[in-house]
């Protein structure tokens, strides 16, 4: 015997007692909480699918569920892109590449507030990129003031945020591409561009198929940018809530309805459930590839 | 030819990422005379005089000193919890050990989002709202950390440990003398995005803390922009003083960083 029958579990009791204290019971708590009617102040009676019958009644949710879809939908096919542009440019070591390396990554480190304060000021209805704007001729754009606007100066962060994050991951596997395939269709006469459609993209599938995956899971997800680039109100009016804006403002402070903001979290959670196991679907259909 | 066009194309996305930070730069040291809405990058009379300046609006310096404890604290748990978690699922052999799996595991796929409101009532029910601690608790001892230590330690070979056995050494001695020592790299790479994701954190902050003077910087500087948004200079002081402690540590420790999200560090 190398050790007690206990000292597995000494050394297992902080790590467990966390997870299960702030995740895990909290995540059982959430469901139970659905489907009540609790609040703030505690208690709260059992009532069914009456908080869902509530949500599908209620044009918040709506707006919230469809901004949080929308936002998924076009975050994705950038952040799948773009950074993939990126790291082929990036790829190539060349004299103080680096430098542009590092450059590339910084937004990834500085945190969601501020970069949501830097874009709130270029934004700004006088500030750099207006001023831009009108030095071409054109009139002021109100980015933070109207609220599609609003959505698409988000989702702009959001891809910006996550360029350097996703050229790294992609950097990692452009190093795992054979050379040979290229060398045979450069022999074969491929340009460039023939050759990353050819032979960098076919390769690199399965690291789309995953960028895909975590994108997709964090633009359902966003909150501090919109958060922070409409000032914490969600544009004018709420339209440009998201889900977990609405869960944050409806279930805090004393007149938090806590049963309701569970329904909601519960949504949210079966929803970011149902695109994890498509993208586990999706990853086995490409290993039998 | 080729080469000056990749210089071209890496020079305009290097000016797309970097120019923001800069140009924030620049709001922060123009002086009260010069305007800010003029697109100008380099000021004519620069001072650092906003820095002290958005001192006296809100306590910026008592921010940060909550941010850097409650990013201190975060990283030794993590680093020293999540290494024991990890030792024990990689290295001991024992009943439940499954089970101990599952329980991590299963923590990873719940999003935090979803358990925002639920995670409020409990701490609420343990008393720690509008407290640091309260602040910390809930990523004290990451499960993805737990995770990436655990796949660190299996990756060790066997042999050294199993001579370590027949010398007499208990479980404690060999995890601190031999197994934590070899997995330095990781347990860097633990660290740094610890500190990292407790500095940045925003929205937990943001529903567990009530007064200002137990705020972090994070929810500080949202205060400040809803407050004196009509000052950019100080705005724009306070987001500097906010990110320049992590661009300083990751242009010292970049190839931590580069290596953290290799190993999936970050849930993206």
């Amino acid at each position: 015997m190398t050790h007690r029958p206990y000292t597995p579990w000494l050394f297992l009791l902080p790590g467990l007692a966390v997870c299960l204290m702030f995740t895990i019971f909290p995540f059982l708590n959430m469901i139970v909480l659905a489907f009540t009617d609790a609040s703030a102040l505690g208690g709260g009676q059992f009532t069914g699918a009456d908080n869902f019958v509530r949500m599908a009644q209620d044009p918040k949710f709506w707006v919230a569920a469809r901004n949080s879809l929308l936002y998924m939908v076009c975050v994705v096919p950038p952040l799948v892109l773009l950074p993939l542009l990126i790291a082929v440019l990036a790829q190539k070591i060349v004299p103080g590449i680096g430098i542009f390396r590092t450059a590339f990554f910084t937004p990834v480190i500085a945190s969601a507030v501020v970069v949501g304060l830097i874009w709130t000021w270029l934004l700004d209805s006088r500030g750099l990129v207006n001023s831009v704007v009108e030095a071409l001729g054109g009139t002021r754009i109100p980015f933070l003031t109207d609220s599609t606007l609003l959505l698409i100066s988000s989702m702009v962060v959001t891809v910006w945020r996550g360029l350097g994050y996703y050229m790294v991951i992609y950097l990692a596997a452009l190093a795992n591409v054979p050379k040979d395939l290229h060398e045979a269709a450069m022999v074969d006469g491929a340009g460039p561009v023939r050759r990353f459609w050819s032979v960098t993209v076919p390769a690199l599938r399965p690291t789309m198929v995953l960028i895909a995956a975590l994108s997709a899971v964090n633009g359902f997800r966003v909150f501090s940018e919109i958060y922070l680039l409409s000032g914490g109100t969600g544009g004018p009016g709420g339209a440009s809530t998201t889900m977990v804006m609405l869960i944050q403002s409806v279930g805090r402070g004393l007149t938090g309805e806590v049963g309701y903001a569970s329904a909601l979290s519960f949504v949210l959670f079966v929803i970011l459930l149902g695109l994890l196991l498509i993208t586990l679907k999706l990853n086995r259909r490409e290993d039998q590839l | 030819m080729k080469l000056a066009l990749r210089y071209a194309g890496l020079l305009a996305i290097l000016a797309i990422s970097i120019g923001p930070f800069l140009w924030q730069f620049a709001t922060s040291i123009k002086g009260p005379n010069e305007d800010v809405f003029v697109p100008d990058f380099i000021p004519d009379d620069p001072t650092f005089g906003n820095y002290a300046a958005v001192a006296d609006v809100v306590p910026v310096w008592s921010f940060a000193l909550n941010s850097l404890a409650v990013a201190s604290v975060n990283v030794l748990t993590n680093c020293v919890g999540a290494a024991m978690a990890g030792y024990a699922l990689a290295r001991l052999r024992f009943r439940g050990r499954r089970f101990a799996a599952v329980i991590f595991a299963g923590s990873i796929l719940v999003p935090f989002e979803a358990i925002l409101i639920s995670l409020f009532l409990v701490m609420r029910g343990l008393g720690l709202t509008n407290t640091l601690t309260g602040v910390v608790l809930p990523g004290s001892i990451a499960a993805l950390n737990v995770l990436l230590l655990r796949n660190a330690f299996l990756a060790l070979p066997a042999e050294v440990e199993e001579a370590a056995i027949i010398d007499g050494a208990n479980a404690w001695q060999r995890f601190t003398r031999l197994a934590l020592p070899s997995v330095k790299g990781t347990l860097v790479v633990v660290a740094l995005f610890s500190f990292m994701f407790s500095w940045d954190d925003f929205l937990w902050p943001l529903v567990v803390l009530s007064d200002q003077e137990k705020y972090t910087l994070t929810i500080g500087l949202a205060y400040l922009q809803g407050t004196f948004v009509q000052n950019q200079r100080l705005v724009a002081a306070g987001t500097i003083i906010a990110v320049l402690p992590l661009i300083l540590l990751f242009l010292l420790l970049q190839k931590h960083f580069f290596r953290g999200v290799g190993e999936g560090a970050i849930k993206g």
